[in-house]
């Protein structure tokens, strides 16, 4: 899977829960999810349940408490489909 | 402070024979029943596989709940309770702050449950057996806490007032309404959203079933099995559903040009300690009779005043001694009897939802003057006909001038709630 089909995964996800829409018009790797684009922290499992079902991976504790941003979500998201 | 007066400006409800007031309303004045065979009850083995339960499509829900509110939404109770109270508060002409704004700190909600989201809590329950627990996400606590009625629709408006559950058995719903009273009485709020809601379902209904209270000899004939008064009563019908009631005081109501439907004159609730005959199950009839001649009082009238009452009956042994009580609470009998009926003919026993939607009914027959009539009640109990005149218990709507209605709850754990309505005038 190439990153931008990846990324454009990972936005599928995360769109339903955005509450900056504005920001998310301008996703960049940089983009933190609770402070750019306003995610409920609470959300944020659920972000990391999504993406679990989407690439048939499981994420531990470590790899949760990392993806906080974009960048991070996607190299965290990597690893997993490399190491599966 | 003495004179001040509580009226109803809004009404919702969610109930088995209609899902907005319109419906509702137009269903209780025709007699329609919304008890129904429930085949997943059978293939449970279930001995009574009635019920009363809301139909909606499922699209119906993102009128209410966002994207994200709908994700793993799995609480019927939170999406009866979302969409009655929305629709009241709408009713009202009330507004739903923006996000932006400060809350309403003179609007509150006091919507009361037995029990939230048990179809929720069950997949909880497998995924944690399963050792999964890190698959819960966050829908499970807020579906699942008792309060999450109360907090979904006081997220939903931006109430800044009190926001709570209460939760008192089958008074539920009648003492959520007492207690917005107080609160705007005691002039600590304007406004309150006060309701009620109750899941449906085999988890909820089941514990009933084992207890040998349900009628199980109608699972081929629904619309028949709920008789209070008659003496084929059988046992109760489970229900479910929500009902919600805009609870203001007249002042605000006034200055906002409120359009209002009835007026609270007051109320009580009481228990029985499980004394003198009352039991975790059954109640103290001296409590019923207490707490109604208390309801009588503090609202200052006189009991031949009352014209209807809306009563708790259930269809069970237990609906002689409640028209016993009512009849010595009051003093009358015969045909000096108020009329009488009981919702509970058409759509069952809504237990934690049945008083709210009880005085949505209770409030709409004063609005429009009708008494609406009790279905499967021909045949009147003789016990009950040796106290109150067949014409008092209608089974036919009548159009009637209602001034006073009285609607009365009681249930498990002796408790008992009582409010007095009055159109407003």
């Amino acid at each position: 899977m190439t990153k931008e089909e990846l990324l454009s995964k990972l936005k599928t996800i995360i769109e339903p829960y955005v509450q900056n829409q504005e920001e998310f018009q301008h996703l960049s790797e940089d983009t933190n999810f609770i402070d750019d684009l306003e995610i409920n922290s609470a959300n944020l499992v659920d972000v990391i349940l999504d993406v679990e079902d989407e690439f048939g991976i499981e994420i531990d504790n470590d790899g949760m408490d990392k993806m906080l941003t974009v960048k991070a979500s996607i190299q965290v998201i990597q690893d997993k489909l490399v190491a599966k | 402070m003495d004179n001040k007066r509580i009226v109803i400006t809004g009404l919702g409800v969610v109930a088995p024979n209609g899902t907005n007031v319109s419906d509702f309303k137009n269903a209780i004045r025709s007699g329609t029943s919304g008890i129904q065979f429930i085949d997943e009850l059978n293939q449970l083995k279930f001995s009574c596989q009635i019920a009363g339960k809301p139909i909606y499509r499922k699209d119906y829900l993102n009128d209410y709940f966002n994207s994200v509110q709908l994700k793993g939404l799995n609480a019927s109770g939170l999406e009866y309770g979302v969409i009655a109270g929305l629709d009241a508060w709408k009713d009202a002409g009330l507004a739903i702050t923006d996000k932006t704004e400060d809350p309403l700190w003179d609007a509150g909600i006091i919507f009361g449950t037995g029990v939230l989201g048990v179809d929720k809590f069950r997949e909880a329950i497998y995924k944690v057996d399963e050792g999964n627990v890190r698959r819960l996400g966050s829908t499970s606590v807020i579906q699942t806490m008792a309060s999450g009625i109360s907090a979904f629709l006081g997220g939903m408006i931006g109430c800044g007032n009190v926001t709570t559950t209460n939760s008192s058995a089958c008074s539920t719903g009648t003492e959520a309404i007492l207690m917005a009273y107080d609160r705007i009485m005691s002039g600590k709020a304007e406004i309150i959203l006060a309701g009620s809601t109750s899941d449906s379902g085999p988890y909820v209904w089941g514990g009933f079933d084992a207890m040998r209270i349900l009628p199980y000899k109608y699972n081929e004939n629904p619309t028949a099995a709920s008789r209070p008064m008659s003496a084929t009563a059988s046992g109760f019908v489970p229900g479910s559903g929500a009902g919600a009631l805009v609870v203001e005081s007249l002042e605000n109501a006034q200055k906002r040009g409120a359009k209002i439907y009835a007026e609270i004159l007051g109320g009580h609730v009481n228990s029985g300690g499980q004394r003198s005959g009352g039991s975790m199950t059954a109640p103290n009839s001296l409590a019923v009779k207490e707490c109604i001649k208390q309801a009588v009082i503090n609202s200052g009238i006189h009991v031949n005043d009352v014209d209807v009452i809306n009563g708790h009956l259930t269809a069970t042994t237990k609906d002689t001694i409640e028209i016993q009580n009512w009849s010595e609470a009051l003093g009358r009998k015969g045909k000096d009897f108020p009329y009488i009926n009981s919702l509970k003919s058409m759509v069952g026993h809504c237990l934690a939802a049945s008083g709210s939607i009880e005085s949505v009914a209770t409030v709409l027959q004063l609005k429009e003057d009708f008494v609406f009539g009790n279905i499967n009640c021909e045949d009147l109990h003789p016990e009950i006909e040796a106290i109150v005149a067949r014409e008092r218990i209608p089974t036919k709507t009548l159009s009637k001038h209602v001034n006073i209605a009285v609607k009365a709850s009681f249930g498990f754990g002796d408790v008992n709630a009582c409010i007095i309505f009055k159109k407003y005038s």
